[in-house]
């Protein structure tokens, strides 16, 4: 069952009280937000297993902290679309400002556009795919999960990286602080291919490069001081 | 040599006294700063700098054991739909599952509980012992995200956004290898055994106006139900506390540099931010320019440690206090008790602030399961209990005898300082005289 909830004629807190009420069987699977118009934290704190479809661009914090729920925005989004997700899937048609997927545990994240500055930053577990490029410091501090980029990257990629994993098709201009290019194995080609066919991109896995976390800076070492 | 010519006295520096010369002997051997637990430890003005004045012939005061005198604080009525309402007007600080033991966290939940106060999670998340030991628990949402998720979000009856920290504005947290096991790795993602860096800053957002933002998220995913607290270092408290009541806060949580941490470089605990006895006045100035005095609360904390320190925090404008370290040492951090285990890690008690390598004798400050044992965390929860007790009974007493029926109706004019530093400092005259230094500008 399908309904439509218009944001110029209903406020933010009563669609939240409705899409909060769901249950995990519910019948009311289907939602249509109309006239976002920039609105902030849309589609927030979701649980039930449903689909929300925002037709229009989304503020800041859209689909934040979302559980099993689908959230696809027909727009842009300004920051932290997606922010501490935790399983399900956002789509995002447009572009995506800072902190696209920032501390996500779980869950796959989708820009067909561009993510600015610090995409995936503190991502703990949560999926990236990005279509186009993605802004300096992204995959800060990076814990867990995978980020793909199938265009380029800008500088200090992967800073202090932990265990995230990282695959840039285009260019780099420049790796952060204990982020180093790794050996792409067969492997890593397979787990390429499969994000990027739950995240219905079109890239050639094979074409990717990898990166992750030299891990020197697991542990205070003096040696290494010139690299915090 | 001859030994009939008078020698004077072997003379050690003041300025390269013997813990600096340790200092420079450590750092020429090791090549990395000292990272310590606690809060700062040099002399600083404080609470005790001030004195009440007790009623006399031009007010009377309240009979010490027959006159109700109220100590119940209500913490967060601007927006949230479910304010917190508390029994005393002192809570227990946001310390970490991971920089304490579960044991502790426990006990600080079965303290809290018994003496009808909160207590507060830290990085890393909210364990099930906490939570189930806590009928008042604070989920503090910290700059790295550490075990933060929206499930625990839900449980929780306040939030509290950690901005800074007292013992070291701008800085982030640090939880070292020996403490990262396989559950604190598991609950903050990371591999087991590094040091865990925190971040300075919160990932999503950089200023008032996107803090703004972010509080009306946590709103909405909480259906506007709880109290949203800001915590704040004492680095700026005029203007950070108004920012902070700008981007929607409930309540402010202002920690002066005496507040304890975890584990942070000694130079940022001793060198960073301002006493908490200066940082008071400009926060209830910010508080009564926006007519939010009262309206937001005020909670104090950084150097607690009775119920004079409790009352004069409340006198000069605070709505309530928080105790960290003080809480730890009910439970039993640094007891003499455990003093031959203390002098086998080099120290003594009293003076134990290696928390960050996980050999507390007192099986707080550690992941070590022999050493977390030994914490009882009934036992330790009724110390706690008793002690919240009895600063709340010694804020009482100095109420009553003030003349106040509520601990909330002391005030600035009750008290004198003993020093100039505090009077300017606290904005309360000079003992015997009219004085307040710096009042005219």
């Amino acid at each position: 069952m399908s309904v439509t909830v218009n944001l110029a004629e209903t406020p933010l807190r009563e669609l939240h009280a409705q899409l909060h009420a769901l249950h995990e069987d519910s019948n009311e699977t289907s939602w249509e937000v109309l006239n976002p118009r920039g609105q902030h934290a849309i589609a927030v704190g979701l649980t039930a297993p449903v689909e929300v479809t925002i037709r229009g661009h989304a503020g800041y914090y859209c689909a934040g902290m979302n559980q099993n729920a689908t959230v696809v925005v027909d727009g842009h989004v300004g920051w932290g679309v997606a922010e501490n997700m935790m399983s399900g899937l956002v789509r995002v048609k447009g572009n995506a400002s800072q902190a696209a997927g920032a501390t996500g545990h779980g869950g796959l994240l989708v820009v067909e556009g561009d993510a600015a500055a610090r995409c995936g930053i503190s991502m703990k577990g949560i999926d990236i795919v990005v279509g186009g490029d993605v802004g300096h410091m992204s995959a800060f501090m990076g814990q867990a999960g995978t980020m793909i980029v199938c265009g380029n990257a800008g500088e200090a990629l992967g800073d202090s990286l932990y265990e995230a994993k990282l695959f840039v098709r285009g260019s780099v201009d420049g790796l952060g602080a204990d982020c180093v290019e790794k050996e792409m194995e067969e492997a890593h080609v397979t787990h390429v291919a499969e994000l990027l066919e739950r995240a219905q991109i079109n890239a050639d896995a094979a074409s990717f490069r990898r990166y992750g976390s030299a891990r020197k800076l697991y542990n205070f070492n003096v040696d290494h001081a010139d690299a915090y | 040599m001859d030994t009939n010519i008078p020698r004077t006295t072997p003379r050690k520096s003041s300025l390269f006294d013997d813990y600096t010369l340790s200092e420079i002997r450590r750092a020429a051997s090791t090549g990395i700063y000292d990272i310590r637990g606690g809060g700062a430890k040099r002399t600083l003005p404080h609470f005790d700098d001030l004195l009440f004045l007790g009623a006399s012939m031009s007010r009377y005061p309240l009979e010490g054991y027959r006159e109700r005198c109220d100590t119940n604080v209500v913490l967060g009525t601007r927006y949230a739909e479910k304010p917190i309402e508390l029994k005393i007007p002192i809570t227990i600080a946001g310390m970490s599952f991971g920089s304490l033991s579960a044991q502790a966290k426990e006990a600080l939940g079965r303290g809290a509980t018994i003496a009808g106060t909160s207590t507060t999670t830290g990085d890393g998340g909210m364990t099930p012992e906490e939570r189930g030991q806590s009928k008042t628990l604070v989920y503090q949402y910290l700059p790295s995200r550490y075990g933060m998720n929206p499930d625990d979000l839900r449980k929780a009856d306040a939030i509290e956004i950690v901005v800074g920290q007292g013992a070291k504005p701008g800085g982030g947290g640090m939880l070292l290898g020996q403490k990262i096991t396989d559950r604190v790795a598991e609950m903050r993602t990371l591999p087991k055994g590094v040091d865990q860096r925190s971040a300075c800053r919160h990932p999503d957002w950089t200023g008032p106006d996107d803090l703004a933002i972010k509080i009306q998220e946590l709103r909405e995913i909480t259906a506007w139900q709880k109290p949203i607290y800001i915590k704040i270092g004492g680095a700026r408290p005029f203007y950070d506390t108004a920012l902070a009541v700008k981007a929607g806060a409930d309540v402010v949580v202002l920690d002066g540099m005496q507040g304890g941490t975890a584990a942070t470089q000694e130079v940022f605990i001793e060198h960073v931010g301002q006493p908490t006895l200066a940082c008071i006045r400009p926060a209830v100035d910010a508080l009564k320019e926006l007519d939010m005095h009262r309206k937001v609360q005020l909670i104090v904390s950084g150097g607690i440690r009775n119920g004079a320190d409790v009352a004069k925090a409340l006198a000069l404008g605070a709505d309530a206090v928080s105790i960290g370290t003080a809480a730890l040492v009910a439970l039993g951090d640094n007891d003499p008790h455990w003093e031959d285990d203390y002098n086998k890690l080099g120290t003594t008690a009293g003076a134990y602030d290696d928390w960050h390598e996980g050999r507390d004798p007192a099986g707080i400050s550690t992941q070590d399961s022999e050493l977390s044992k030994r914490l009882d965390p009934v036992l330790a929860g009724r110390r706690l209990a008793n002690y919240l007790g009895v600063l709340t009974l010694e804020a009482q007493t100095l109420a009553r005898a003030c003349g106040k029926s509520h601990v909330h109706n002391l005030e600035p004019e009750d008290m004198v300082a003993t020093t100039v530093e505090a009077a300017a400092m606290a904005r309360i005259p000079l003992a015997g005289t009219t004085w307040i230094p710096g009042a005219n500008g």
